[in-house]
């Protein structure tokens, strides 16, 4: 069974505090941040490895990222996966989900021969959730979505429970198939000393534009619809005001305050215990 | 051109891939186990898949075939939340070094897997209630009697002293001068007349298991003296000095980096006047400490790791990360808990933990005093004009 796993690498969240957003390109400024393996998809390979060690095949793992990405293509090689494939060419760069897809599709046609494909359900940075159903329609394979449950039935077909608003649902699905995983799927293995040493030598190919049977007007910014609009921070500030008058005078003003920003204050005349038959409104 | 010090990416991605397991697996429970003195040994198994175990031990016996930098780098981060652990670790690698070095191929075939895989605990047991450092005037005897070996002697403030794989020197004759000569042997748990003692109630470095070993009548065959009969000595010296001596000042780094973070952490979150307390140049003063001794510590760690694994001697270095980086570790858990006030002393911090654990590394693998002998011995041999 031939298993394609696609990772993403997403600032490490230590680094959280260090994530900026450039107003100009309104994106998301990554340079000299830390990656890591966008964790859900770590979900993904460990199912990938675990489908290979009932079935046998090959686990290849697949990124479309700038060229340091090799280094969380080397974790997911430590982990045990197979071989590696690295999309990156300044044309792919500023891509929205439609074109991630898009690339992402063309460098699994490329790989060519699969019977499993798995993707983590969201990332932990754009956490859009659209990458893994738009891949699953380029490639036009029966695809699902949450997935936290999964057995195989043979070699042909997995038995599948997907999370859903309020419940969860069940599918038999033949292979090829698409699997955006949830976290819950399974526990994804720790890194050995003797992975590490193994993914030294295992392959990662590098694959631009010009591997890939793309068509340009589809990649990157150019092939994006997706434009962000407005980026500004809220006003929260806080204003302090001290009433005067009587305490009901006081109360008065309050509620009105209250009712002008839209909460319903309802007036009630029931006597309250501690004051005789004064009641409260 | 001389290098600045970097790891290497695979040193960088096994500290990552380290530092994964231990935030998961044993920072949450690091409390615990120092609290009921517990040492965690379902995490042995865990830490064998992981390579953790036979980390510098040539894979063709079960392990990793990596080095003692990288064993460092795993008992750093281990240490980094439980010190306790650490040293049950770093005494497991003691045994398993000294079985590596000296043993024969069939001895290492025996016991080196199972101790990789962390389905059997190894140790080192030398001490004895005459002291550790009086390493010749050891009392255990062991005597050649109708072709088995027969020990008898008390081991004490033994790690591992429930080890299933022990590497025990014993008494075995006199040289031409008089002095003892010591041999090794491999005593596996179970083995008549071989039985636990006295566990001892520590200060720190708890969740690690510290006892006595009584041994009456031990018999054992020839095949378990490891190495020579009379280089018990050459073996019980080059594996503490080497691999012991390294651990320890391993274990200090994690502590002093734990002094770091926990230090840090603090001072941004404790707002005091108004500030957060990092902001006061008091603070500020304890932090630049800890943060030196912490990278100094490093410095003469992995260097002196960086030699053995490049087959230099190594001896004085170790001694020298031991002594500086058990001693740093007490002054900066001491520092930190100082930044922290009444919060330092409380338990549901770890800095309180980290002092007990420094103080308690101190006598481990030789006390301040006999690191400062070496060293000296050492410069005063090594610096003459």
């Amino acid at each position: 069974m031939n298993i394609i796993v696609c990772i993403k690498p997403v600032p490490d969240p230590q680094y959280y505090d260090k994530v900026s957003i450039d107003p100009a390109t309104k994106r998301i400024t990554r340079e000299g941040i830390p990656t890591i393996i966008n964790p859900v998809d770590k979900n993904g390979i460990e199912a990938a490895l675990q489908l290979k060690k009932t079935y046998g095949g090959k686990v290849t793992v697949i990124t479309m990222a700038p060229p340091n990405a090799v280094e969380n293509l080397r974790e997911a090689l430590a982990m045990g996966a197979d071989e590696a494939v690295l999309l990156s060419d300044r044309a792919f760069g500023g891509a929205d989900t439609l074109a991630t897809s898009y690339t992402l599709a063309k460098g699994i046609e490329k790989i060519g021969d699969y019977d499993v494909i798995f993707c983590g359900a969201e990332s932990a940075d754009g956490a859009t959730a659209q990458v893994a159903s738009q891949l699953g329609e380029w490639l036009t394979i029966p695809h699902l979505w949450n997935v936290f449950s999964l057995e195989p039935q043979d070699d042909k077909a997995l038995h599948v429970k997907t999370k859903v608003e309020n419940g969860s649902m069940e599918w038999a699905v033949k292979l090829p198939c698409l699997l955006g995983v949830a976290r819950e799927l399974n526990k994804p293995r720790f890194i050995s000393a003797m992975g590490i040493i193994k993914a030294k030598n295992k392959p990662i190919a590098i694959w631009g534009k010009v591997d890939l049977a793309v068509e340009d007007e589809r990649l990157g910014l150019t092939g994006s619809p997706t434009k962000a609009g407005e980026i500004f921070t809220p006003d929260l500030k806080r204003k302090g005001e001290i009433l005067t008058g009587t305490l009901e005078e006081m109360v008065d003003t309050v509620i009105e305050r209250l009712r002008t920003a839209g909460v319903n204050v309802q007036a009630t005349t029931k006597a309250c215990d501690c004051c005789e038959g004064g009641g409260q409104k | 051109m001389m290098q600045f010090f970097q790891f290497t990416e695979e040193q960088e991605m096994l500290r990552k891939a380290v530092r994964e397991f231990v935030e998961a697996e044993v920072a949450p429970k690091a409390a615990a186990w120092d609290e009921s003195d517990t040492c965690p040994m379902e995490l042995f198994p865990i830490m064998g898949e992981l390579g953790i175990n036979g980390i510098f031990v040539p894979e063709e016996f079960g392990g990793a075939g990596m080095g003692h930098t990288e064993r460092a780098i795993c008992i750093e981060e281990i240490a980094r939340h439980s010190a306790g652990l650490a040293i049950a670790l770093m005494t497991h690698h003691l045994g398993m070094a000294a079985i590596l070095d000296f043993g024969t191929q069939e001895q290492k075939a025996k016991y080196l897997p199972e101790l990789c895989a962390g389905t059997k605990l190894g140790g080192l047991a030398v001490t004895e209630p005459g002291g550790g450092s009086d390493f010749s005037g050891q009392k255990t005897k062991a005597e050649f009697v109708c072709g088995q070996w027969v020990l008898n002697g008390r081991k004490c403030f033994i790690t591992n002293y429930h080890a299933d794989v022990n590497v025990i020197t014993t008494v075995t004759g006199q040289d031409e001068k008089g002095r003892n000569q010591l041999t090794a042997f491999i005593v596996e748990k179970g083995t008549p007349g071989f039985n636990v003692g006295r566990h001892e109630n520590k200060l720190g470095l708890r969740g690690s298991n510290t006892g006595d070993l009584n041994i009456n009548d031990v018999k054992v065959g020839e095949e378990n003296v490891l190495g020579k009969v009379g280089a018990g000595a050459k073996i019980g010296m080059a594996c503490i000095s080497e691999v012991g001596r390294a651990g320890m000042a391993a274990i200090c780094v994690g502590i002093l980096r734990g002094c770091v973070e926990e230090g840090v952490k603090f001072a941004n979150e404790r707002i005091l006047y108004g500030k957060p307390i990092a902001k006061l140049q008091a603070i500020q003063f304890e932090i630049a400490n800890i943060r030196t001794d912490y990278e100094a510590s490093k410095l003469l760690l992995y260097s002196a790791t960086g030699k053995k694994d490049a087959k230099i001697p190594a001896a004085t270095d170790f001694s020298l990360a031991k002594y500086f980086s058990s001693e740093a570790a007490v002054r900066s858990s001491k520092r930190a808990m100082d930044l922290m006030g009444g919060y330092g002393v409380i338990n549901e911090y770890p800095v309180g933990r980290f002092l007990r654990d420094a103080l308690a590394s101190i006598p481990s693998g030789g006390t301040s005093h006999i690191q400062q002998l070496i060293i000296a011995g050492s410069t005063l041999s090594d610096f003459k004009a």
